[in-house]
């Protein structure tokens, strides 16, 4: 492996929750509040996901007040604490951008069901019990330390 | 001054505690050898002479192989030589490595920039590009380049077409951000001149005024 993907891969997070494009999903994003420090939760659809390693982001938008509202979240990002998705989505293509034109009911996505939807759920779990995995280690070393 | 010599490995990124992405670009560099010692009697200057990258005994001319022999080391792809103010503190056959370099010092890295042929002004020279439509016929072309009968010639030095990139280029004062000693990295802040896999040589910054950000 080149030194490049060998450094992501330390400078990075070691798992990234499972997200596709059409899921409907809740971003836990840390804001500053003053000097306090938050969770918020942006709670959207997934437009698109772009990058590769590091740099791998997720689109993601909502309806507020009648207004469309994007946000693009690195995933590797501190910041972005945890994505979960409370809805599979079943769609064709890699960008939604079509959903920007439309309105109301329109904007729907078809929900995912069936075999692919378990097959899906089961991934999540698999990489949900890694994730506490791995910071169980890294509690285990910060208290050795 | 310190010097060391490597290759540009390429660009990523990572983040800071608050989320602020910091670009880096990776250097595999050194370990060198010092594989001369010039001073003020023999050579009338003082500087020692860095190898790096072992090449085949079989694809080193002789005299370089027996120059190398001299410092005990297998013949280097690249030699390169740090001026001193005074004598040499190091000897032949001492050993360089990125452990030279402090994480959050400024340095220099000098390579070759990419090269990029026969460019236009528009590229090269960084000109205005005219309008695509409503008729106009000049979209990449330079403009004027003088006046009429007087002065009755193009000046010397005047920005036009031609060969562009594939010079010695050097960035200046870069901020270090981390030094990795075990696999001879240095992650320096921004951009490097040069392709990825480029011959590069990394010096502490001889002005050493910080660049913004």
């Amino acid at each position: 492996m080149n030194v490049i993907d060998t450094i992501e891969r330390e400078l990075g997070k070691p798992v990234l929750p499972q997200v596709n494009v059409g899921d409907t999903v809740q971003v836990h994003y840390l804001i500053r509040e003053g000097e306090k420090e938050r969770v918020q939760l942006f709670i959207g659809t997934i437009l698109a996901a772009k990058g590769r390693g590091i740099r791998k982001t997720i689109t993601v938008r909502r309806i507020v007040q009648g207004e469309g509202v994007e946000r693009i979240f690195p995933l590797h990002s501190p910041r972005v604490q945890d994505v979960t998705v409370t809805r599979r989505g079943s769609v064709r293509r890699s960008k939604l951008y079509y959903l920007r034109d439309r309105v109301g009911k329109a904007t729907r996505v078809t929900e995912l069901l069936g075999e692919k939807a378990r097959r899906s759920k089961a991934q999540d779990k698999a990489i949900r019990a890694e994730m506490a995995a791995v910071e169980a280690q890294a509690g285990e070393q910060e208290a050795e330390a | 001054m310190t010097l060391i010599l490597g290759r540009k490995r390429g660009m990523t990124q990572f983040f800071e505690e608050d989320g602020k992405v910091v670009p880096v670009t990776i250097v595999e560099a050194g370990p060198c050898v010092v594989t001369q010692v010039r001073n003020q009697e023999t050579d009338g200057y003082d500087a020692i002479q860095l190898g790096f990258e072992d090449i085949k005994d079989s694809r080193a001319a002789k005299p370089q192989r027996i120059h190398c022999e001299k410092a005990k080391t297998a013949p280097k792809r690249f030699l390169r030589e740090r001026r001193l103010d005074g004598p040499a503190e190091h000897a032949v056959g001492d050993a360089i490595t990125v452990e030279a370099f402090e994480p959050g010092q400024l340095i220099d890295v000098t390579g070759t920039s990419k090269g990029r042929g026969f460019s236009g002004t528009i590229k090269r020279h960084g000109f205005s590009r005219g309008a695509e439509t409503h008729g106009c016929m000049n979209v990449r072309q330079p403009g004027a380049i003088g006046a009429c009968a007087y002065p009755g010639r193009v000046f010397k030095g005047t920005r036009m077409s031609g060969h562009f990139g594939a010079e010695r280029t050097t960035a200046k004062n870069l901020k270090l951000v981390r030094v990795d000693a075990e696999r001879g990295l240095l992650f320096v802040r921004g951009s490097v001149p040069g392709p990825n896999g480029g011959f590069v040589q990394v010096r502490t910054a001889k002005t050493g005024m910080p660049a913004k950000g």
